[in-house]
């Protein structure tokens, strides 16, 4: 089949999702085709990650399609050919697994329920993001950054199709994020699909094949990296500027 | 005085022994993915669950004229805590009542419904005492081939299905971006809590099982690191406090549920004295990308780790 007849990897139409009661997604489409490097940007509050989340069915539409390689997001047999890498690091628990076991669990898919801890992939993804010989470290025991590479790791051990990224150079410093972008870009020329959500182009800029753009749960911009509106330091969605203000509040003003 | 000979030619001694090293292999294998999925109370409220059940069992049993009366209360315990599992994992995923609430009403309510249900059998809550604290005398032949399948089941299916368990309970999210039944394995997780407080609860007893499901899995983290080495770990801990702790009980007329959680609060104590001595102080690594490695001046070296990973 020519990449040309291939499905979209990610084919979203009207799309809406509210969370807690408020509608965070208003009437979203979305589309990205295979080996396409794209980021998904806008404020904090503006649904960049509730999309992403929504994308890989994690959060239920409440009206919408959303279809990966052709495939409702519900079918779990489609999420074997996705790599995914939450906004946060997981607590993990009060039981700090190490970067290995970590790793590992990111060979499990739909049907594949026994990972070998073993496997050359594993060690292949933590060399990958330079962490190769902290695989014995828990993660607990790692600063921010390198329990992101740990997360990004977990995703490219399963020799993802479609990457999504939610924030992968949150507190990760600028040698890091160069080498993550180097990665990023090197898995998009091998015909990887990348999502990424960013708040700045940053370490990626120049490379991304598209910029998508949010605001108050609207596509603003959906295009050029160049032609993006640009945002505003101070532009806030109310859902996260009230919980900032008390705390902020707090901060000045201690009970 | 019993000869070590009593010990394994007794039913009476043999039976509660070979439950209690199936206490110390299940009931950590749980505890593991309790603790990751900051569960640790939920074995408490199965446990008071259970005791409704023990009731129904007895109060069927006084119906159905079964020789003796406690006939059935296992297999009552067995489903009443099967049902409380899955009810208290409907809330966890469905319902906007907080978890800790919906364990406090399980608490409550499994305590409440034992005591009114065992005097409605024409029993008195004393006849409850042997499930509440554990005893040796109430163990029988039935007792034990239901504790070795319900151990068996719980064996092969927490460990046979470790990797799947540990990614489910350390991070939910990933595991469903993933394409993993997590919904299945909550229920999976929450049926094995059941199934292990049904096993205990003759020996440790219903307000104790909990205490071996969670401490020895707390001591094991004092001494080591990763899922797996933990999970191994307390399981060691939990078969020599459980045996340990009956030992002591055929020698001294003291309740075994009690000594064994002692034993095992013992060793988690101990294990928070040895803990400082079993780290090398200021082993560092360097992260070549980061440049610095911030974390970890007081533990081990990654190197030191690698060494002696699983």
């Amino acid at each position: 089949m020519s990449a040309a007849a291939a499905p979209p990897v990610v084919d979203v139409s009207g799309v809406c999702v509210s969370r807690s009661g408020t509608r965070v997604l208003h009437d979203v489409d979305l589309r990205i085709d295979p080996g396409e490097l794209v980021a998904l940007l806008g404020a904090n509050g503006s649904g960049k990650s509730t999309l992403l989340r929504a994308i890989v069915g994690v959060l239920p539409l409440e009206s919408g399609t959303a279809h990966l390689f052709g495939t409702p997001v519900q079918r779990a047999r489609v999420h074997d050919r996705l790599g995914y890498v939450p906004q946060d690091s997981p607590e993990a628990g009060s039981i700090p697994a190490t970067a290995r076991e970590t790793v590992t669990s990111g060979l499990l898919g739909s049907r594949s329920w026994w990972p070998n801890a073993r496997d050359s992939r594993v060690t292949s993804a933590l060399r990958s993001v330079g962490l190769e010989h902290l695989a014995a470290r828990p993660i607990t025991r790692m600063s921010g950054g390198q329990r992101r590479r740990v997360m990004i790791a977990r995703a490219l051990v399963r020799e993802p199709e479609f990457l999504v990224l939610d924030e992968p150079f949150s507190g990760v410093d600028l040698p890091t994020q160069r080498l993550i972008a180097t990665l990023f870009r090197e898995l998009s020329a091998g015909g990887t699909t990348i999502l990424v959500v960013l708040h700045e182009t940053g370490a990626l800029a120049g490379h991304l094949h598209r910029a998508v753009v949010l605001d108050h749960g609207h596509v603003v911009h959906d295009g050029s990296e160049k032609d993006r509106p640009r945002l505003d330091p101070g532009h806030d969605h109310p859902l996260d500027a009230a919980p900032l203000d008390e705390c902020l509040g707090q901060e000045i003003h201690p009970a | 005085m019993i000869s070590p000979f009593d010990l394994l030619t007794s039913d009476l001694l043999r039976y509660p022994l070979i439950i209690a090293v199936l206490i110390g292999l299940t009931a950590p294998v749980v505890g593991t993915y309790l603790v990751q999925k900051r569960l640790s109370l939920l074995g408490d409220g199965l446990g008071h669950v259970a005791l409704t059940g023990v009731a129904v069992g007895w109060l069927v049993g006084a119906w159905t004229t079964a020789t003796p009366a406690d006939l059935l209360a296992i297999p009552g315990a067995l489903a009443a805590s099967v049902i409380g599992a899955l009810a208290i994992e409907y809330v966890r995923e469905v319902s906007h009542t907080s978890r800790d609430v919906a364990l406090a009403i399980m608490f409550y309510g499994g305590i409440a419904g034992g005591v009114v249900i065992i005097q409605l059998a024409g029993g008195t809550s004393q006849n409850l005492m042997g499930y509440l604290f554990g005893s040796l005398s109430t163990v029988t032949a039935p007792d034990l081939v239901i504790a070795l399948v319900l151990a068996i089941v719980v064996l092969a299916v927490g460990i046979g299905l470790s990797g799947l368990l540990a990614a489910v309970t350390g991070d939910e999210e990933f595991a469903r971006a993933s394409g993993l039944p997590v919904r299945a394995v909550n229920v999976l997780i929450a049926v094995m809590a059941a199934l292990t407080v049904t096993l205990s609860m003759r020996i440790v007893g219903a307000l104790m099982v909990s205490a071996l499901m969670i401490v020895p899995v707390a001591a094991a983290q004092q001494l080591v690191v990763g899922f797996t080495r933990t999970m191994r770990t307390a399981m060691v801990i939990a078969v020599v406090c459980a045996l340990g702790g009956l030992l002591i009980t055929v020698y001294v007329d003291l309740p075994p549920g009690g000594v064994i959680v002692l034993l095992t609060i013992a060793v988690y104590v101990l294990a928070l004295l040895v803990k400082p001595l079993l780290q090398r102080p200021d082993v560092r690594t360097t992260d070549p990308v980061e440049g610095s490695d911030p974390v970890d001046a007081r533990g081990r070296g990654a190197d030191v780790e690698a060494s002696t990973s699983a």
